[in-house]
């Protein structure tokens, strides 16, 4: 059958995963997509940086030259984000935030590389809600008491009437869903814009594509990176509490 | 009147163009929040980045009902998945 018309079967227009390599895991077919490719690259290039970093801060001088303030600068920043959303709790976070920002951001932003963003793949962000989720859980245990989280989940009427209990445990599991989606659907939508016109255009785009990368990669890129970390904040000091 | 796979296919098109009329919403309410924002920072200079994390962040919130919209129209077109 020829569906040449659309788009997802044209020869120029490529927006799907592709798998590259075949192996079998306790008898089920498992493949090595582009997504792993992307994500090792960009792992690849995280980890040659830090390395670098590492160093540099190794031999840190009192006064700092050019790529020792530009790492300070960036962890400065970073910590300073998590200290105005989280108060108090914000040093445990300090690690993990700023992992995940820097891994989200150049995820975003490999589209420039010419890699099929990591981040445009279910697989990924669904992991990253769900570290969310995990987390926001964890925290909830720890600092409440599980009279406390009845309580809570049992929320507009009082605990020993149930009735809204099933509607607030859905709209818990929906966190890690709605955050994964938001990052997937923003990151695709980039992703199919961009092919779309390159393989319908042709020859005519050329050279001016690139105020689109500028706003589907870098900004819609930085703008859901920041609103990921921010709303995984948001939630833990939620689940924190008042403490 | 036959059904075969090009009716389906024409139909999905058409169903993926209706999914995206969601984007409709967001797109009312980021202006709402656009346009509140810059009156605060109107009334306010100082507060100019606070005011405008708070924008950005809330706006992204407000833009996944469109989003949802959006994957449902590239499912539908994509993926295909009312062909036999």
């Amino acid at each position: 059958m020829g569906y040449d018309i659309m788009l997802s079967q044209g020869a120029d227009i490529d927006i799907m995963i592709h798998g590259i390599f075949k192996y079998s895991f306790f008898g089920h077919e498992v493949w090595i997509t582009t997504t792993h490719v992307s994500i090792l690259m960009v792992m690849l290039i995280l980890m040659g940086f830090a390395l670098v970093a590492n160093r540099a801060i190794k031999r840190a001088s009192e006064v700092p030259g050019t790529f020792q303030n530009v790492v300070e600068l960036i962890v400065e920043k970073l910590d300073g984000m998590v200290d105005t959303t989280m108060g108090k709790g914000a040093p445990g976070f300090y690690n993990y935030i700023g992992t995940i920002f820097i891994f989200i951001l150049f995820s975003n932003i490999s589209g420039l590389l010419g890699l099929r963003p990591p981040t445009a793949d279910y697989g990924t962000t669904l992991a990253l809600g769900l570290i969310t989720f995990t987390l926001i859980r964890i925290n909830q245990i720890r600092f409440n008491k599980p009279a406390d989280i009845w309580k809570d989940m049992c929320s507009p009427l009082p605990p020993w009437l149930p009735i809204w209990f099933p509607i607030n445990l859905i709209s818990e599991i929906a966190v890690p869903i709605s955050l994964s989606l938001r990052l997937f659907a923003n990151i695709l939508s980039g992703t199919v814009m961009m092919a779309l016109v390159y393989g319908l255009l042709q020859w005519v785009a050329s050279a001016w594509p690139a105020a689109l990368h500028v706003y589907f990669d870098l900004f819609s890129g930085a703008i859901q990176t920041y609103v990921f970390c921010m709303l995984t904040m948001t939630y833990i000091s939620n689940a924190r509490g008042e403490n | 009147m036959e059904f075969n796979e090009y009716f389906i296919l024409g139909c999905s098109a058409i169903g993926a163009g209706l999914a995206v009329i969601a984007g409709i919403g967001p797109g009312v309410g980021q202006g709402i929040a656009a346009g509140h924002a810059a009156a605060a920072v109107g009334r306010n200079p100082g507060a100019k980045s606070a005011v405008t994390s708070t924008m950005l962040l809330g706006q992204a919130v407000a833009e996944t009902t469109g989003l949802y919209g959006l994957l449902i129209a590239f499912l539908l077109l994509f993926l295909k998945p009312l062909l036999p």
